[in-house]
């Protein structure tokens, strides 16, 4: 394996490593006495994150453009103002130059789109609603944008089973209120539901706030409907809660970022709306603290707790300086919201203030409020949602989203502050500490190549020495690709690579994403 | 010094709530629909509680009519800081037709009863939006009346209130005992922390009947019909400048 000849960060060219001490002398994951196969990174570069040179698809002629607006009259964008905003993400950090923006409305549309891409060797990159965090929603070069804008339709929904099935398009924010109106909610929430589609989340594998209850979208997608690289439709979009005929085809396509078919329509089991929402805001002197926060939480709320976040005191000052937010209570060095969904609002209520006493009395919890009317509880949960966006005027951002075991959370963030100390501006820990996932944040005035190493790989390094996932819900997408050897081993990736060989043979799907370069 | 001030809390539909008309078009559908303190009512506690921490009032009490529900609503004016609360019940037929002729009579009959110098309202409600009941208040008490103040400052047995009002803002100074009603911009309210809701468990409501209060609710006014606002259309978008032209010229327009 070329990549090897790479690394010259490491002493050892054995193919088995041991995990040392020395790479990371603070590190407070002790070796195991395991041998582990160690890589760094699958890229060739010295910038694991930065992107590869361009493959040899074809370019866009003029007759593939006849094609397109004959198929999608009107559809077919040209105009470079237009495509401005669909070449560059959320983060304004990656930006593509695609020439062609594409909006089918309908999976035929989608299907014969990409057979005529397929046939003639034309990237492809598929957009929901540009709200990923790691380059995975724009070209990298001159790929077609094949966006599911239009295709916004609710097909059906059953209210008895809960099931919804929709086209990839529709917009998190809208599926919500569509079906609040019903009685049911989403299983997923995030702070992107003004603008993600629903296709986008599946194909993303989207954690966010309600995962903690509700489960992951492996669980609560019941089906999909996807249209493969060659322009075959594959059709399992069943709405069935039991179903074990055969290999579950679906799950290659959750999580799979784009790169083995485009998700076309999706169906999903929707949990009843609860008809008593509580929002708890509190803050603890100490992570310890919080963590025992978290355990009597789930001993005393049990079924009704829904969500259990925490932000750090850093954050707090960037929501009041960049937002103009308020705290809601005094200044601690840590904040959780907690969030009860339940049936009984007596019930909750009783139980919530059991709670709350206790961890009062006990002084695990410094000072609190809690909200039972929606502005209140949505002004709460602005303080945890919003830190995404406080942070992009804090400066350029370097988002590392890891999973790690719970009580080592915080320790990454510590290490970090220390290790960079002023180079840094910010150095941020927010996120759902109940599922073990850290959202570590630093930001400085403008990009800087140097700060960057010395983040990456140590940030990577320091997660896998605990057995943590180097990206635990935003993705691999174009800027972590190169990074997935720090969580999974060689053979697993291997394999991805030939499922990767056999869905898109020409490799046109969302290239130069999620899979590192030296896997072709 | 001002000794008792008294604050008037209506519980009302959440303003984040999306409200519906009931298929009979009676009124909106209120059951199983998230309530809470009228916004404008918040600000109006948040101020009587600052008078109370900078020692310009003695006690600050809650007051709201209604069914047993509105208790949350006095409980949260309690756990926001003030002394002890008043539920008037008032609940069916009574409370459907409870309107600001009514409920200013009742504030009237518990200021006198309470020997309250200041009434600090909310200037309206965000359900009915009537802007009436802190000005017939004052009327019935005799009282001044500081409207839609921005700011409110004691001076002695004076205050001074600035008003917010159309053409800018207005400065007047009122004897107290007055009436004062809180417009947006007065204060931003503070959320209520754990040890103050804990507090306000132990703090007391009292009930009490508009007829012990010798108030009469008949009311004068009668709902003929509730509707909806006529549904917003859509924009048609059209391709070209030609196409634009001939739609105005459709339209009328041009």
């Amino acid at each position: 394996m070329a990549v090897f000849e790479r690394l010259t960060r490491l002493k050892s060219t054995s193919r088995f490593l041991r995990y040392t001490t020395s790479l990371c002398p603070a590190h407070p994951c002790t070796a195991t006495a395991r041998i582990q196969q160690r890589r760094v990174h699958g890229g060739g570069s010295e910038t694991p994150s930065a992107a590869p040179p361009r493959r040899p698809f074809s370019q866009v002629t003029p007759a593939d453009l006849d094609f397109f607006t004959r198929l999608l009259p009107g559809r077919t964008i040209t105009d470079p103002d237009v495509l401005e905003s669909s070449n560059v993400d959320w983060l304004k950090s990656v930006k593509g130059s695609s020439e062609v923006l594409l909006r089918p409305k309908t999976t035929e549309e989608v299907s014969q789109i990409l057979r005529y891409c397929n046939e003639w060797n034309l990237a492809v990159s598929p957009q929901g609603g540009n709200t990923g965090l790691v380059g995975g929603s724009v070209p990298v070069f001159d790929e077609i944008i094949l966006s599911t804008a239009l295709m916004n339709q609710v097909l059906t929904f059953d209210s008895i089973s809960g099931i919804l099935t929709c086209q990839a398009g529709c917009v998190l924010e809208n599926l919500s209120q569509y079906l609040e109106e019903r009685d049911f909610i989403m299983p997923l929430d995030l702070g992107a539901k003004g603008s993600c589609h629903i296709g986008g989340n599946v194909s993303t594998n989207a954690g966010g706030l309600r995962l903690l209850r509700y489960g992951s979208l492996r669980g609560t997608v019941l089906g999909l409907e996807v249209v493969l690289a060659d322009g075959r439709v594959l059709d399992c979009l069943s709405t069935l809660r039991k179903d074990n005929t055969g290999y579950d085809l679906k799950q290659l396509f959750i999580g799979s970022e784009g790169t083995l078919g485009v998700v076309t329509a999706v169906s999903i089991l929707c949990p009843r709306k609860p008809k008593s929402v509580n929002v708890a805001f509190l803050g603890c002197s100490s992570f310890e603290n919080l963590l025992e926060t978290f355990q009597i939480c789930r001993g005393m709320l049990g079924e009704i707790l829904s969500a259990f976040e925490f932000l750090d005191a850093s954050c707090m000052s960037l929501l009041e300086e960049h937002l103009k937010l308020t705290n809601p209570i005094t200044e601690s060095p840590f904040y959780i919201v907690i969030e009860t969904a339940g049936s009984t609002p007596a019930h909750d209520e009783e139980k919530l203030h059991n709670f709350l006493d206790t961890v009062m009395a006990s002084a695990l919890v410094i000072d609190g409020t809690v909200a039972t009317e929606e502005t209140k509880i949505k002004a709460l949960w602005s303080m945890r949602e919003r830190v995404t966006e406080a942070l992009r005027h804090d400066g350029y951002t370097y988002k590392y989203d890891v999973s790690l075991p719970v009580e080592k959370i915080y320790d990454l963030v510590t290490d970090m502050r220390k290790r960079l100390g002023y180079r840094a501006k910010s150095v941020v820990g927010y996120g759902h500490v109940g599922d073990g996932n850290l959202h570590l944040n630093i930001t400085s005035p403008m990009k800087d190549p140097a700060l960057l190493a010395a983040i990456e790989p140590y940030v990577y390094e320091w997660t896998s020495g605990c057995q943590g996932s180097v990206s635990a819900e935003h993705g691999l997408g174009l800027k972590k690709r190169n990074y997935i050897y720090y969580s999974k081993s060689p053979e697993a990736v291997t394999l991805m690579g030939d499922i990767k060989a056999m869905l898109d043979p020409k490799g046109i799907l969302n290239p130069y994403k999620t899979l590192p370069d030296s896997v072709r | 010094m001002a000794a008792r001030v008294l604050v008037g809390v209506k519980r009302v539909i959440d303003y984040a709530v999306k409200i519906r008309v009931k298929p009979d078009n009676t009124g909106v559908v209120t059951d199983g629909v998230k309530h809470s303190m009228n916004p404008f009512c918040e600000i109006a506690v948040e101020e009587a509680v600052r008078l109370k921490e900078k020692k310009l009032v003695k006690e600050v009490v809650a007051v709201s009519c209604g069914p047993q529900q509105v208790q949350e609503t006095i409980r949260t004016a309690l756990a926001m800081g003030a002394d002890r609360g008043i539920h008037v019940e008032v609940s069916g037929k009574d409370y459907d037709t409870l309107g600001p002729l009514q409920v200013s009579k009742i504030l009237a009959a518990l200021a006198k009863k309470e020997e309250a110098s200041l009434v600090i309202l909310g200037k309206q409600a965000i359900d009915d939006d009537c802007n009436q009941t802190g000005q017939m208040t004052a009327a019935l008490l005799d009282w001044p009346q500081g409207t839609f103040a921005s700011e409110v400052t004691i001076d002695g047995d004076k205050i001074k209130v600035i008003r917010e009002i159309d053409g800018g803002l207005e400065t007047i100074k009122i004897n107290m005992p007055a009436v004062v009603t809180a417009d947006l911009r007065l204060n931003t309210p503070r959320y209520a922390t754990l040890p103050n809701i804990m507090k306000a468990k132990k703090k007391k409501i009292a009930s009490v009947k508009p007829g012990e209060l010798g108030v009469d609710l008949t009311s004068r006014l009668e709902v003929l019909r509730v509707e909806e606002p006529a549904q917003r259309q859509a924009g048609v978008k059209v391709e070209t400048v030609e196409d634009l032209v001939g739609k105005l010229k459709e339209a009328g327009r041009i």
